[in-house]
């Protein structure tokens, strides 16, 4: 794969330390490392031509501080101007001054538009609203299907109209009707995936929005689209006045740079990014993130923020202290697996993380989720007195451990060389105390031996 | 090869289609070709004409526009380039090579170039391309993947009513067990062409439909399986796997299957298609792409650094939501319009 930009700017400024100056000169290489960058990332030309002379600008003639390298101070003025492109996060639905709120849901088709709303009206709902949910996509096969079947997992209300009413307008304004006769504060009103360019639909929008005067009109776009972004996005913002952008599919590898295209051509805020495909899968936007994500950076503050919010932080400090007493049983092991698989599928993890140096290896770690579910059987069908003695797990412990475990001894072997294997590797960690101990030992370690404690199947 | 980039393709000779009857012509076989040669090239014209209004035309225009070819000239062909989502891989290695023959004074007139870029383009597409595998005795296995919302089932709805069109038997296989609704909307596009769909209920194990579709489809010699796979995005090793271990099972029953994998892309997508189709044949063993919604503004153009980098072919294209609207991939066409 691609290096990363700031590897890439670390060899152009190999030789600026003497320098000591960001001149027109030695900047042009660095320019070109990131246009290419921008470029891989999705962020449409023209807006990567305005954003490199934006940058020329602000990086010419700065004094190369002491306390950064040159390519590391470049990336930062990057990484600024982008996020104030991207801008502050507002990842707030605005409500109407009188009941119900209405929120159109938009966009091109196959973006998330079905499950964005659907995410929507559990975010709504989890802030103590009411939502109603609406599909009028009379036009994909089982689209409303689609909605209902999403609603009734939620329990929230969705409405249906007549049976055989086929016309998007009436099914709109029936639920809000029915939204005021019912006392729901929002009406989530999710459209048909269509084409900027179809004129009809466009139209229909146009009618819906008339008709319904609401108060969001979100803009649903896939994380992966490329250059096309700036039409589509803009076509829909001349034709309707969107509100506010959803940024879908972010628990992919795109780069997203469709979100700055996006952003730039509408001047609309982001709201909201969705990172799976179940409905709790929606976070706040947060441009920093995004900005770093867009150079290739990796979204470590996302992956540090999802680790401190799982790991309970006294537990941690007091596994740390087992560790470093040498107190580290099976039981300790079984809980930190758990609490690993409380972070979710590892690999979304992984993905998060920057992609450099030793770094690198991660991605193409492989975790089975069985694995771990198999190695906490295990250790659940120890007695006390073998998890917190381990040497004492000799031949017949380990088949009867085994059997009870539904497993096979080989497999008991491999988890007991894996524990002595993990206590030592994370013995070898000393050093500065921090908030928890996955948080901080994330940062920490050496990749090479969480690598092969990965591979060797350790969950 | 030199070829008549804009004459109305009278040496059609590609490797894939047309060609090579022995290896058992096309798998679903193209369509009557002069009644379906009209609407490819109205719809075409119509994409064209759409895109004219775009940004893209800065091409045509810049060449038009200036005798000279100069830095800036070439600036902008990039752009164009770029502006299709061909990637700037592709797009500095189709500069290079302008350069060179600038350089060395073979081309001194800046309307050569786009000649120059097309036949670039078009040897990377034909490069790629390779022969529908069809199975020797029915059925043909057909597993379409991909990541989600590109357009898997409305693809498959409309090969299902292609292919009855030509009068072949065809079995769905609704194994997108997990998105809500998506076994409804495969079968209501059986209904519209009168196919079946074998089913199960929804989150069941897609090998196990897979299974069942595909020994239905074997005791009956269906002449084509089609299988739907749930979205997935490719980074998700888990949901990857699943496509391996459903290969296997389809192996289990038909050793040769899937004979087809095609991976249905948008072509809104960006530079991360590249990585999806790279990710997808790793776990599933793609040998075609379908390239849908190119009846928008978007080019589709990551598909030709699919084909440099994966050698990967494209197989058909999407140009609307009826049944009728998947048509045969022309390499000629697709640069025509990608650089229009």
């Amino acid at each position: 794969m691609f290096d990363s930009l700031s590897e890439k700017l670390q060899r152009v400024f190999k030789n600026l330390r003497g320098e000591g100056k960001l001149t027109p000169e030695n900047m042009e290489a660095a320019l070109r490392e990131i246009r290419v960058a921008l470029l891989e990332a999705d962020v449409h030309f023209k807006v990567v031509k305005q954003l490199i002379e934006n940058i020329k600008v602000k990086a010419m003639g700065q004094e190369v501080m002491s306390s950064l390298t040159p390519g590391q101070q470049v990336i930062k003025i990057v990484r600024d101007e982008l996020v104030e492109i991207l801008g502050k996060h507002q990842s707030r639905i605005r409500t109407a001054n009188e009941a119900p709120t209405v929120v159109m849901i938009v966009g091109l088709q196959g973006s998330g538009k079905t499950t964005s709303t659907a995410k929507l009206a559990r975010h709504l709902f989890k802030a103590s609203h009411n939502p109603l949910l609406v599909s009028v996509d009379v036009y994909r096969p089982a689209a409303r299907d689609q909605l209902k079947i999403l609603a009734r997992d939620l329990k929230i209300p969705i409405y249906e109209g007549e049976p055989g009413n086929n016309i998007p307008l009436e099914l709109a304004k029936g639920a809000r009707r029915e939204a005021i006769q019912t006392g729901k504060d929002f009406v989530l009103v999710d459209t048909a995936g269509r084409l900027h360019i179809d004129e009809d639909l466009m139209v229909e929008l146009q009618t819906l929005k008339e008709a319904l005067n609401p108060t969001e009109i979100l803009f649903v776009a896939d994380a992966m689209t490329g250059q096309d972004a700036v039409k589509s996005a803009d076509e829909f913002h001349k034709r309707l006045g969107i509100t506010g952008i959803v940024l879908t599919k972010m628990d992919g590898d795109a780069r997203g740079g469709a979100a700055l295209s996006i952003r730039q051509v509408t001047g609309q805020p982001l709201k909201f990014v969705g990172v799976g495909e179940k409905a709790d899968a929606l976070e706040a936007f947060h441009p920093e993130r995004v900005a770093s994500r867009i150079l290739g950076m990796g979204d470590v503050l996302s992956l540090i923020e999802k680790v401190q919010e799982q790991v309970d932080t006294k537990n941690a400090e007091e596994m740390q202290r087992k560790l470093l007493d040498d107190e580290f049983t099976l039981a300790d092991f079984r809980d930190q697996m758990k609490q690993l698989a409380k972070l979710g599928p590892l690999e979304s993890l992984l993905g998060m993380m920057p992609n450099i140096g030793p770094m690198k290896q991660l991605k193409d770690v492989k975790v089975d989720p069985k694995e771990m579910t198999r190695v906490i059987a295990i250790i659940d069908s120890m007695t006390p007195h073998e998890r917190s003695n381990h040497m004492v797990i000799n031949g017949p412990r380990r088949r009867r451990i085994a059997k009870g475990s539904g497993t096979t001894v080989q497999e008991v072997n491999n988890l007991l060389k894996q524990y002595a294997q993990a206590r030592k590797m994370m013995k070898s960690f000393t050093g500065g105390m921090g908030k928890g101990f996955l948080g901080k030992r994330l940062g920490k370690m050496k990749m090479p031996d969480l690598d092969s404690f990965l591979k060797g199947g350790g969950f | 090869m030199i070829r008549s980039l804009f004459g109305s393709g009278d040496s059609k000779e590609r490797a894939g289609e047309a060609s090579a009857p022995q290896t058992g012509s096309a798998a679903p076989a193209a369509p009557p070709a002069a009644q379906k040669a009209s609407s490819l090239l109205d719809r075409l014209k119509q994409g064209i004409q759409k895109t004219r209004a775009g940004i893209v035309t800065a091409l045509e225009d810049t060449i038009q526009g200036k005798k000279e070819i100069d830095a800036e000239l070439l600036e902008e062909l990039e752009f164009a380039l770029i502006g299709a989502d061909v990637g700037i891989q592709t797009a500095t290695e189709v500069l290079e090579r302008i350069r060179q023959r600038v350089d060395r004074k073979l081309v001194n007139d800046a309307g050569e170039l786009k000649a120059l870029i097309r036949e670039h383009l078009l040897e990377v597409l034909q490069t790629a391309e390779r022969p529908l595998v069809r199975a020797a005795t029915p059925p043909t296995v057909l597993m379409i993947v991909g990541v989600n919302g590109v357009g898997k089932t409305t693809t498959i709805g409309k090969l299902a009513q292609q292919l009855g069109g030509e009068g072949k038997s065809v079995l769905l296989c609704a194994a997108d067990t997990f998105r809500a609704a998506a076994i409804e909307q495969l079968e209501v596009w059986g209904q519209r062409t009168s196919t079946e769909v074998i089913r199960q209920k929804a989150g069941a194990d897609p090998s196990s439909v897979m299974f069942d579709a595909l020994q239905a489809a074997k005791s009956r010699s269906t002449d084509y399986v089609i299988v739907d796979t749930a979205g997935r995005l490719h980074t998700k090793s888990n949901l990857m796997a699943e496509l391996d271990k459903m290969r296997r099972t389809a192996q289990k029953v038909i050793p040769d299957a899937p004979h087809e994998v095609w991976l249905v892309m948008d072509a809104t997508t960006g530079q991360n298609g590249l990585e999806q189709a790279r990710k997808f044949t790793e776990s599933s063993g793609v040998t075609g792409i379908v390239l849908t919604k190119l009846d928008g503004t978007a080019k589709g153009g990551v598909v030709v650094a699919i084909a440099r980098e994966l050698m990967l072919p494209i197989r058909y294209i999407g140009v609307g939501e009826q049944a009728g609207d998947l048509l045969p991939f022309d390499a000629e066409q697709f640069v025509g319009t990608l650089l229009a």
